[in-house]
Formats: structure tokens, sequence, C-alpha cells
């Protein structure tokens, strides 16, 4: 194995603006949920229910998993690389972060679509 | 003429006889010419010269005195003694490797400076007299071609601590778009090529700790927002 500091993998622009632009449009979600939920009438179950269920809520929550879990991704990421220093390790710490992830979405879309 | 005493505590480490670091207390008589740091460090090898520091134009120039000032780089040579809480703690620039005392080890600090080829690329046969500028192109230099290279701002980026072999830090970044913002350099493609990268750029996590040591009060961290800028307008 080749014993130099290896660096230039030309990648990182695209995750470094999803980050941001998730960012953004979670601090939007947020706020459209906030907006839509004052005007909504008495939360019981059925009401949170009738309020999650609806085709703008689920299409938008949907989106903010997607944006939570690829901004996730590179801010784990990021500590894996800033603290994991031998390579297995990292990448070991890659693969368990991504399928955690995408398992997680898994089970919000399946928990979204069931309402 | 007016005396004072001031007390030290400071860092000492010789590879060669010390098993470990230690801290040294010591005071030092110092007058009212004494304005900075550096005019009591230098007194301060007069009464004990195993005392080791790198110190060249003492105004602020060469940036060879950058050490950490009760816990905050600085250099030596523009630190005014009346502002310093006593006793002041002098450590070497953290994260290198120290060969004595305050002298640090800027191998991987100069090594990260060389590959963003600190230097103009123009391919164009030189012109008779120099190749010109407007006015408005060199205000883009304003800023960045001043950083003296004394690694303070390097030195105190935890992602520098970190990776401090594939970061290429502050002080590179901030050359590197001195470069890049160089109407008179053609390489700009290649450069910000070089630059992308999970490690020699995106490590930067805007902790601004650059910006708040830097003594030349430079904004490494917004010179590093002007290359991802250029990077985005590129793709988009």
């Amino acid at each position: 194995m080749v014993n130099k500091i290896i660096v230039g993998a030309h990648y990182g622009l695209k995750d470094w603006l999803i980050q941001r632009i998730s960012a953004v449009f979670m601090v939007v979600y947020c706020l459209v949920f906030i907006i839509l939920l004052l005007g909504q009438g008495e939360l019981d179950y059925a009401g949170w229910r009738a309020f999650m269920a609806g085709g703008l809520m689920r299409f938008l929550t949907f989106l903010f998993i997607v944006n939570l879990m690829y901004h996730a991704w590179v801010g784990v990421r990021d500590i894996w690389m800033d603290y994991a220093k031998p390579t297995s390790l990292r990448f070991a710490l890659h693969i368990l972060t991504l399928l955690a992830l995408i398992g997680y979405t898994g089970w919000a879309v399946s928990i979204l679509w069931r309402l | 003429m007016t005396t004072r005493t001031m007390q030290f505590k400071i860092y000492r480490y010789d590879p060669e006889r010390d098993e470990k670091p230690y801290m040294q207390d010591i005071s030092v008589e110092v007058n009212a010419t004494d304005r900075k740091l550096l005019d009591a460090l230098v007194k301060l090898k007069a009464k004990d010269d195993s005392i080791s520091f790198r110190r060249s134009c003492r105004e602020g120039v060469c940036g060879s005195d950058a050490v950490n000032i009760n816990g905050r780089n600085g250099l030596a040579c523009l630190t005014d003694l009346k502002d310093l809480k006593e006793p002041v703690v002098l450590r070497p620039l953290p994260g290198l490797p120290v060969i004595r005392d305050l002298i640090v080890d800027m191998t991987q600090f100069f090594t990260q400076y060389h590959s963003i080829k600190p230097y103009l690329i123009n391919n164009d046969p030189p012109p008779e007299t120099e190749r010109l500028q407007t006015p408005e192109d060199r205000e883009e230099l304003n800023g960045v071609y001043e950083c003296i290279l004394c690694a303070c701002c390097s030195t105190a980026c935890p992602t520098f601590w970190w990776n401090p072999d594939k970061f290429v830090g502050p002080a590179g970044l901030l050359q590197a778009y001195r470069f890049i913002a160089d109407t008179r350099d053609q390489a700009i493609n290649e450069r910000l090529d070089n630059l992308e990268d999970p490690y020699r750029l995106f490590r930067c996590h805007t902790i601004m700790n650059c910006v708040d040591v830097c003594p030349k009060g430079l904004n490494p961290t917004r010179a590093i927002g002007k290359i991802k800028d250029l990077m985005v307008s590129r793709i988009v």
C-alpha cells in the first residue's frame, strides 16, 4: 500500500450546496407547518391524522424527510471525516450511517402513507 | 524611569534534555519604553538565554514571532504589554510539532501553502512593461494579499488540528483566493479543480477562529466563501 497523503477526490461542492439548500427547505417547512397548524380546529387524534394525511402535507412532509436525511448524511459524514482517522473505520461508519438513514427514510415513508 | 515586574508562564521543552514539556514561571522588569510583548521576550531571553523563540522584523511584517498568548494566537511584536493579563501564559502555536520551547515545525503549514501554487500562472508572453490591472480589479486583492503567513489562523483552526495533512487551512485558502481573484492569472479552473475536495476545501466548517485571531485583520472565511461561490457559479 502506498504510504502517501492522498487528496483530490473532486467532489464536495454538491454536498455542501445541498446541505445549505436542504437547511433552507426545512426552515420553510417548519414555518408552513406552524402556519397550517394554527389554521386547524381541535387537535385530537383524528384532527392530527387528517392534518398530516392531506395531499399537500404528505407531499411537503415527504420532501422534508428526504431533505433531513441528506442533510444528516452530509453532517454525520463530516464528523466521521473530522475524527475517524483509520480509513477502514471511516468507511465502515459511512456505510452504517447510510444504511441507518435509508432505513429511517423507508420507515418514515411507510408511516406517512399509512395515515 | 518607571519600571514594573511582569510575571510570565512559558512553555519549555527541549527534546534533547526534557522528557516532557513543562511550564516555567519567570518574571522580568519592563520599563515604559517596552511596549510590545516581543520587548519583554527579548528581556526574558537576556535573563535566561535558554528560552527559544523566533523573531525577525519586530514590526508585524515577517510573521516569525507568532505564539499562543494567554490562550490566543498572535504576534508578540504586535501585542501590547499593557493589555496582557498576568501571569502572561506563552505557549507555542497549537497543533504543530514543537521543535523547542516556542518554536514549532511549520513544514505541514508550508506544504499546504505550496499545494495551492502560490504564484501567478500566465502563459502569455510577458509584455515589455508590467501586466496591468484596472483599479477595480486590483481592489479585489485588498484584504487577501496582505497575509504574512504567520500561521496564527491555521493553528487556531480545529479543522486544521484534526486534518493538517489534508485540509489546506485558512492561510492556504486565503492565498488560493488571492491568485484565483487576480485578473492576471489564467489558471482559475485548475485552481478550483485543485480545491474541489471534501478535505482540501470543504473541511472548513466556518468556525471563524481564523478571522478572530488574524493579526493583520484579514478574513479567510470570506475568501473561502468566495471560492465556494465561484465553484457554484461554475456549475449552475
